[in-house]
């Protein structure tokens, strides 16, 4: 069924039974040509450009809980390409490129709000570092806008612009293209979109093993839902990556965190750009429905507990105050944590892994909203050719033994 | 909140110690291969389940120690001095 205004209209008068389900829930079959472990944003997306780039049908995205219900369902939505370093300007942008078509694409309505993102430079060295940061993006082709105080203060008119304040403000720099995008909706319109296409996405299906040949490559996967066989298979599963790295017999260069992040009551609008605070860690936007939606940074011990730590949540509540004092008057309604997948050099694994057959998606840590579109698109690329995608051919594992990382998280100092 | 034991302070909140990831790791000599130097460098079991990591207590009295870990529960198993050998915890795969 295509969405239109049209579709609205006539089911608005022919009653909720006349909408079919958005896709099926078929029971899995023996076998598939590729199966994908995963259906957040990454596995659903990957299966969808499998399909649509490569026109390989034969696909399952295999997902131990519900879709969308890992971190693509739980991160706080902003979508950017401010990155430094070239490869990763030509990755996020690709990406970010993808997402502004992508309500088209796929008949469904990401609600992509391009509203600018702010980072404040709260002093003489953040404005020294910013100027580097908003100059590189332009070398890269990337639009980066240097902003004085007052344009800060006329864009965000509720931060603490005090010259006493304790973070005081010195001016910033803008990405007008970044924003924010409805978290379920990408998960949801790639999901449909590529079940249209034929893609099985088999829910309630936890991967509990592989299954090899007799020189170790992967020929299918034992599941909480049977045995099902397949061709080539594809890891986009964050934080839960070393895990699967483990029943295939290798290890990764991961380590699992929770990211928690956390929405006060709604309030009439009052801020419609996002604001970063990197000195602060301050992190903040206002949701469509009004909630005030504040990121956080990681809590820094290991884990698979989806729940943030209280000790850091009072630090980031600190933090948003102190750039943001009115909003002390909020309540809190909601605090949750995902788990993160984080590598050394901040920057994901796409392509191959040591088993044969065996690709993964993976380290895209406290930021891979985002990167959904290209990520997708480039792990297909390696399933359906053998050969790595052109855009990330510098983000292969063996990066970790050559030593040639691109340290986004120390160059940048950016999480999400 | 996580209770953590200090060998030398005894328990105190989570917020006052910083993890500094895997213990036990040892490192391998300049003679090995890159692709040995890059597994002792960033490659981590990473376990969903117990954990051996150590610990300072920055806020404290400054000093390091081990500690066993579940990573899913958060339940502290064993905390025992840098120098100790590793108690044997339940839960612990191969
Ligand atoms: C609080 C928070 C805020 C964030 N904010 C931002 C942000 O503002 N911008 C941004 O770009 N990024 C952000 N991120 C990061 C972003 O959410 C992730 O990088 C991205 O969603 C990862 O997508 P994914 O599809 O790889 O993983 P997920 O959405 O986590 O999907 C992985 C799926 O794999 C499944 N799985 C795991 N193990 C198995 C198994 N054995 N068998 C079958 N299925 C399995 C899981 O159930 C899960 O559904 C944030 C993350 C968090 C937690
Ligand atoms: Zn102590």
């Amino acid at each position: 069924m295509k969405y239109s205004a049209l579709a609205l209209l006539r089911g608005a008068l022919s009653g909720p039974d006349s909408w079919s389900p958005a896709w099926r829930s078929p029971e899995p079959k023996p076998e598939y040509e590729v199966i994908v472990i995963g259906a957040g944003g990454h596995g659903l997306a990957t299966a969808y450009y499998l399909a649509r780039n490569h026109g390989i049908r034969n696909v399952a995205v295999l997902e131990r809980g519900w879709l969308g219900g890992g971190n693509t369902g739980r991160n706080t939505t902003i979508v950017r390409s401010n990155y430094l370093f070239p490869e990763s300007a030509r990755l996020y942008e690709f990406s970010l490129r993808l997402y502004e078509s992508l309500t088209r694409e796929l008949n469904f309505n990401i609600m992509l709000s391009q509203r600018g993102l702010i980072l404040l430079a709260h002093s003489r060295h953040d404005l020294d570092a910013m100027s580097r940061w908003a100059n590189a993006m332009r070398m890269n082709g990337i639009d980066a806008e240097l902003l004085s105080r007052d344009e800060v203060a006329a864009a965000a008119p509720l931060l603490n612009l005090s010259p006493e304040a304790r973070f005081p403000i010195l001016g910033g720099f803008t990405q007008r293209r970044a924003g924010t995008a409805r978290h379920d909706a990408v998960a949801w319109g790639y999901a449909r979109a590529a079940d249209a296409l034929g893609v099985d996405i088999l829910q309630n299906c936890e991967v509990r093993g592989f299954t090899r040949d007799a020189h170790g490559g992967v020929t299918g996967v034992e599941t909480s839902r049977g045995p099902i066989r397949a061709g080539r298979i594809g890891i986009a599963a964050a934080g839960h990556s070393s895990v699967l790295a483990r029943l295939a017999g290798f290890s990764l260069p991961v380590t699992s965190y929770a990211l928690q992040a956390m929405v006060t009551e709604p309030t009439k609008p009052a801020l419609d750009t996002v604001v970063l605070s990197p000195g602060t860690g301050a992190y903040v936007s206002q949701s469509d429905k009004g909630e005030m939606v504040l990121g956080a940074s990681l809590d820094l011990f290991p884990s698979y507990a989806q729940r943030g730590s209280f000790a850091l949540t009072q630090g980031i509540l600190a933090s948003t105050l102190a750039i943001f004092p009115s909003f002390s008057r909020l309540r809190l309604m909601r605090q949750w944590a995902g788990i993160v997948d984080v590598v050394h050099d901040s920057s994901p694994i796409i392509g191959p892994t040591p088993v044969p057959n065996l690709f993964i998606n993976c380290g895209w840590g406290t930021g891979g909203f985002k990167g959904i579109p290209v990520g997708g698109w480039t792990l297909a690329h390696v399933l359906a050719t053998g050969r790595s995608h052109e855009l990330a051919e510098p983000f292969q594992l063996e990066r970790f033994y050559t030593g040639r990382l691109i340290d986004e998280a120390a160059a940048a100092g950016i999480a999400h | 909140m996580m209770l953590l034991s200090c060998p030398w302070c005894g328990p105190r909140d989570e917020n006052e110690f910083a993890c500094a990831g895997t213990t036990h790791i040892v490192r391998p000599g300049p003679e090995v291969s890159d692709a040995e130097w890059g597994r002792y460098l960033f490659f981590r079991a990473n376990p969903k389940g117990v954990h051996r990591e150590r610990w300072r207590h920055v806020y404290g009295c400054g000093q390091w120690f081990n500690v066993a870990r579940d990573t899913v529960t958060h339940q502290v198993l064993a905390v025992y001095r840098m120098t100790e050998p590793p108690p044997a915890v339940p839960g612990e795969g191969p």
